[in-house]
């Protein structure tokens, strides 16, 4: 590799993404680096999949200005992108009156953010819109959303690379020079020149940052634990359902949220760690979202749970100050074409558009590029036939007998479906790249069923070599061989 | 809209006998739905021996078991369509199937829902650390191991030692892989007395009952196992923990009823065990459903799931021609002694009887009903001898599952093995029964499943 690029963007997060199609609206020749072997691996793909309305961030800061824009546009974003999105609303319940005071004040802070529309109610209130729920009253958001964040990542670069940009997975940054008026940036398997170069490494932007020169932010990992419950959603909860936020979290409180596939998730904590990507799960805390979980829906019982995972927030605030810190969103002074974007964490995912049509409008600034004519901003999932009617269920069997074959016995997914994925435009054939694009392996069985019968299809379709097989990055190969 | 008198659901042991039961009680028209692309259900991928004592009075490998329980179908006249997953179904027995050649629609008199367990999951037991690749249960193993010739690990810890975890346990030292523990959160051991002794105990194999895994270890692969003793509420004591390097961490935590298509047409379940809940008639709530096997109760030999498959389709039948019904009545006589076994204390196994053997004192044996237990105690303790089931490769990369016809010397497996690894076989079908190797080591192998050659 040894390419010359107008923008170079580090990171295919959702922001990094969303930048690299944005900016695919003009005639620029556009890269995007991770050194993940797909786009959302960091915390863009390890959160609650909410789309936030704004109400929780300080007046005056970007991260509600950014957010109460995102949450305006994510609805036509999400059609236009073809990704799954309910608006569902929120619910955040109070269990005394000081707690309703700390909730009037939220929706006091929402309105100045010019959230529209939140509203206190009542314990009867409570019940109508989450019956299952306790508490003493609360406030409701009606425009909190619930919202697909693998596929809306996967849409974003998809669409970008169908726009002409084109992304190097598995390159992970060592180091930046400045080689004239450009940017050199050497990674794991080469060497990128560009004019401008974008950080959106997420919980790497500090080094990033600071292998350009700007040595002044310190990201502090903090991690949150989730717990994954059965498809009970519409049995117990339709609407995310949060406590009281306590001073100084450094998250929003563990929360319930029903996700757009009908799981019900639990969690996050807030527990600054030192590794960036450290992803385990310890059993006193599971101990703790469970507990947490049951305060907020009694009914929840622990054979639901089928899973757990956990993310890491990119953070500002150190553990002694707590909180939120704003994004910083800006063309750092002392190196000209450098744009820095550090400290995304929530709402980040929310405000992945608008940030990325500020960066846009700053390389605009810059490079002054004509107009791409043939932008297209549309893209097409993969057709889910779990949702279609019996008819186009027919229908599409008829068209390709790989609709008749369920693959994934827990949520209908088919060979076609699969096959889909696997042929996915970043060419990502690793078992958790198929996983976020069609969505087998996530159901009660956990890949119990369809595993095995994934692995055959990539082994006898596709020529994947069995010792190949890779669970999530390079080295975490599933396999050691052939049995004879 | 295609008319059955019975439809099953599910073309397992317990669909099977459900559906040849139903068909011999009378009904016309029967079908049997399966969604893998052959019949038999998770018998063809146990490979190993053990099941049939009571049902056939032999004992066979799962894919003969699964084998006889086809033909035995296909003999009364019962329709088998593979390949092809119920997907719905309403309480008027609509059920709605789909297969590659399309989505189907039928009507039912009776159903009979025979659609199995499925694995507990590390999420299900809540097993704290890292998500590394390298963490499987212990049937998507057998699945890998047995079926699709992928090996999963050359270091492997086992947690449970309920029947599959110690099976698991053999299967993979046979493959050549080290099974460095075998964990039991319980005090004692939820498997077979026999299954303990040939599995782990034959190929010394430690056990720890008490304990559990307490944390998973490793970013990218499974790079460790914590394992620490649990306390009288069955969490992990603190400070007791040991780290033990391994590459596959195998689950074997339990089976849960499967019960999707029940939930479809309103069956009640039970809400701690999700199983169905039946009457004496193994008929479910909704009317002119029935339920039979795993997915009604998870059960430990599988010759009580086609008893119990042969009543529910029985009464499926008589269901439609508004005959009699059976009860269904378990004879919990039969069943074989579980556990950790006592020190000069042995269970026979040669029978149904399964009489408890006791080796005295003086060098006699006592508590046998017949002849046939003296000898066999006699010969555990001096030299025993094993049914060895494994599988032969075929050149292209197929596996046939297989079995000595003779048993052979405990002492001499692993050589066994090692000669029967280098056999090669060549393409073409294979059929249940025929001998592929004439003499291993005195014993012949015969290929225990019905095996096509693949087609180009």
């Amino acid at each position: 590799m040894n390419e010359q690029f107008d923008v170079l963007v580090v990171g295919a997060g959702a922001v990094g993404c969303a930048i690299a199609r944005e900016l695919s609206r003009s005639q620029l020749r556009i890269g995007v680096v991770d050194k993940g072997c797909d786009v959302a691996a960091g915390a863009s793909g390890r959160n609650s999949a909410v789309v936030h309305a704004g109400f929780n961030n300080k007046p005056g800061t970007l991260m509600a200005e950014l957010c109460v824009e995102g949450n305006e546009n994510f609805e036509a974003l999400c059609a236009e992108l073809d990704v799954p999105y309910k608006k569902t609303g929120k619910l955040l319940v109070a269990f005394d009156e000081a707690e309703m005071e700390t909730l009037e004040k939220l929706l006091r802070q929402g309105e100045e953010n010019g959230c529209k529309g939140l509203r206190m109610v009542d314990h009867a209130a409570v019940q109508k819109l989450a019956p299952n729920v306790g508490g003493f009253g609360g406030l409701y958001s009606p425009n909190t959303a619930i919202f697909d964040p693998f596929l809306y990542t996967v849409a974003l670069a998809e669409n970008a690379v169908y726009n002409g940009a084109r992304f190097f997975l598995n390159n992970r940054v060592v180091a930046v020079k400045k080689d004239g008026d450009l940017f050199a940036v050497t990674t794991s398997q080469g060497v990128f020149k560009t004019r401008v170069l974008v950080n959106a490494a997420g919980m790497f932007s500090d080094k990033i940052s600071a292998m350009v020169g700007v040595d002044e932010y310190h990201i502090y990992p903090c991690r949150g634990e989730y717990l994954i419950l059965d498809k009970i959603a519409n049995d117990y909860l339709t609407i995310p359902v949060y406590p009281a936020p306590t001073k100084g979290n450094s998250g929003l409180g563990i929360h319930l949220t029903p996700t757009i596939h009908g799981n019900l998730l639990v969690g996050p904590n807030a527990e600054h760690i030192n590794d960036h990507l450290d992803y385990g799960t310890v059993s006193k805390t599971q101990d703790e979202l469970f507990a947490a979980a049951q305060k907020l829906l009694p009914a929840l019982q622990r054979k639901d749970v089928i899973g757990a995972f956990a993310g890491t927030r990119p953070k500002l605030a150190s553990p002694e100050e707590g909180g939120f810190r704003d994004f910083v969103i800006k063309e750092e002074p002392s190196v000209p074409n450098f744009i820095n974007l550090v400290g995304i964490e929530s709402p980040g995912m929310t405000a992945s558009m608008p940030i990325a049509k500020r960066v846009s409008a700053m390389v605009q600034g810059i490079l002054q590029p004509a107009p791409n004519p043939d932008f297209c901003g549309k893209h097409k999932n993969i057709i889910r036939f779990a949702e279609q009617t019996p008819e186009r269920k027919a229908e599409l069997i008829a068209q390709d007998p790989d609709y008749g074959e369920v693959i994934c016995r827990c949520q209908q997914i088919t060979k076609k479906e699969i096959c889909q994925a696997i042929e996915n435009p970043l060419g990502v054939k690793t078992i958790s790249g198929i996983k976020y694009r069609a969505w087998p392996t996530t159901g009660r069985c956990q890949g119990g069923y369809c595993l095995t019968r994934i692995v055959e299809i990539l082994e006898k379709e596709y020529g994947v070599r069995v010792e190949d097989v890779a669970y999530r990055d390079e080295g975490s190969e599933l396999f050691a061989g052939r049995v004879k | 809209m295609e008319k059955y008198d019975v439809i099953v659901v599910g073309g397992g042991p317990g669909g099977l006998a459900a559906a040849c039961a139903a068909r011999k009680a009378g009904a016309q028209r029967v079908l049997v739905l399966e969604r893998d692309s052959r019949a038999g259900g998770i018998l063809n991928q146990c490979i190993h021996d053990g099941f049939g004592l009571i049902r056939y009075k032999q004992t066979l490998a799962g894919p003969e078991y699964a084998t006889r329980a086809i033909q035995e179908a296909l003999d009364c006249g019962v329709e088998i369509k593979c390949g092809t997953m119920v997907v719905d179904m309403s309480a008027q027995r609509q059920v709605t199937a789909v297969g590659p050649d399309g989505l189907h629609i039928y009507e039912a008199g009776a159903v009979v829902l025979a659609t199995g367990c499925r694995e507990r999951t590390r999420g299900a037991v809540m097993i704290p650390g890292t998500r590394p690749a390298g963490v499987f249960t212990a049937g998507v193993v057998q699945n890998f191991v047995n079926i699709r010739n992928i090996m999963i690990g050359k270091k492997v810890v086992i947690l449970g030692s309920g029947d599959i975890g110690l099976i698991m346990a053999r299967r993979l030292t046979l493959e050549g892989a080290k099974v460095l523990a075998v964990v039991e959160l319980m005090q004692n051991s939820g498997g077979l007395q026999r299954n303990i002794q040939q599995c782990l105990y034959d190929f010394n194999i430690p056990l720890y009952t008490g304990h559990t895994v307490s944390n998973i270890v490793g970013k990218r692969n499974l790079s460790a196992v914590e394992i620490s003793r649990v306390d009288e509420n069955n969490k992990p004591i603190p400070g007791s923990g040991w780290t033990v390097e391994c590459d596959a961490l195998v689950l074997s935590v339990g089976l849960i009823p499967e019960n999707e298509v029940a939930k479809a047409a309103g069956v009640k379940l039970d809400p701690r065990s999700n199983g169905t809940v039946t009457d004496d008639y193994m008929q479910t709530s909704v009317p002119g459903v029935f339920s039979c096997g795993n997915s009604h109760a998870v059960m430990d030999l599988v010759d009580f799931v086609s008893a119990q498959g042969e009543i529910a389709g029985k009464n499926a039948a008589a269901f439609c021609s508004g005959g009699q019904m059976e009860q269904w009545v378990l004879s919990r006589l039969s069943e074989p002694a579980k556990g950790l076994p006592e020190p000069d204390a042995l269970n026979c196994i040669l029978c149904p009887n399964g009489c408890r053997l006791r080796y005295e004192a003086d060098g006699s044996i006592s508590g046998n009903k017949c002849k046939r237990g003296i000898e066999y105690a006699r010969q555990e303790r001096t030299d025993p001898v094993r049914t060895l089931t494994l599988t032969v490769r075929t050149q292209d990369g197929r596996l046939i599952p297989a079995r000595t016809v003779e048993p052979i010397s405990q002492a001499k497996l692993m050589e066994a093995v090692a000669a029967l690894q280098r056999i090669t076989l060549p393409d073409r079908d294979y059929v249940c029964g025929e001998v592929l190797v004439e003499d291993l080591m005195g014993a012949k192998v015969v290929a225990t499943a019905n095996i096509p050659a693949q087609h180009p």
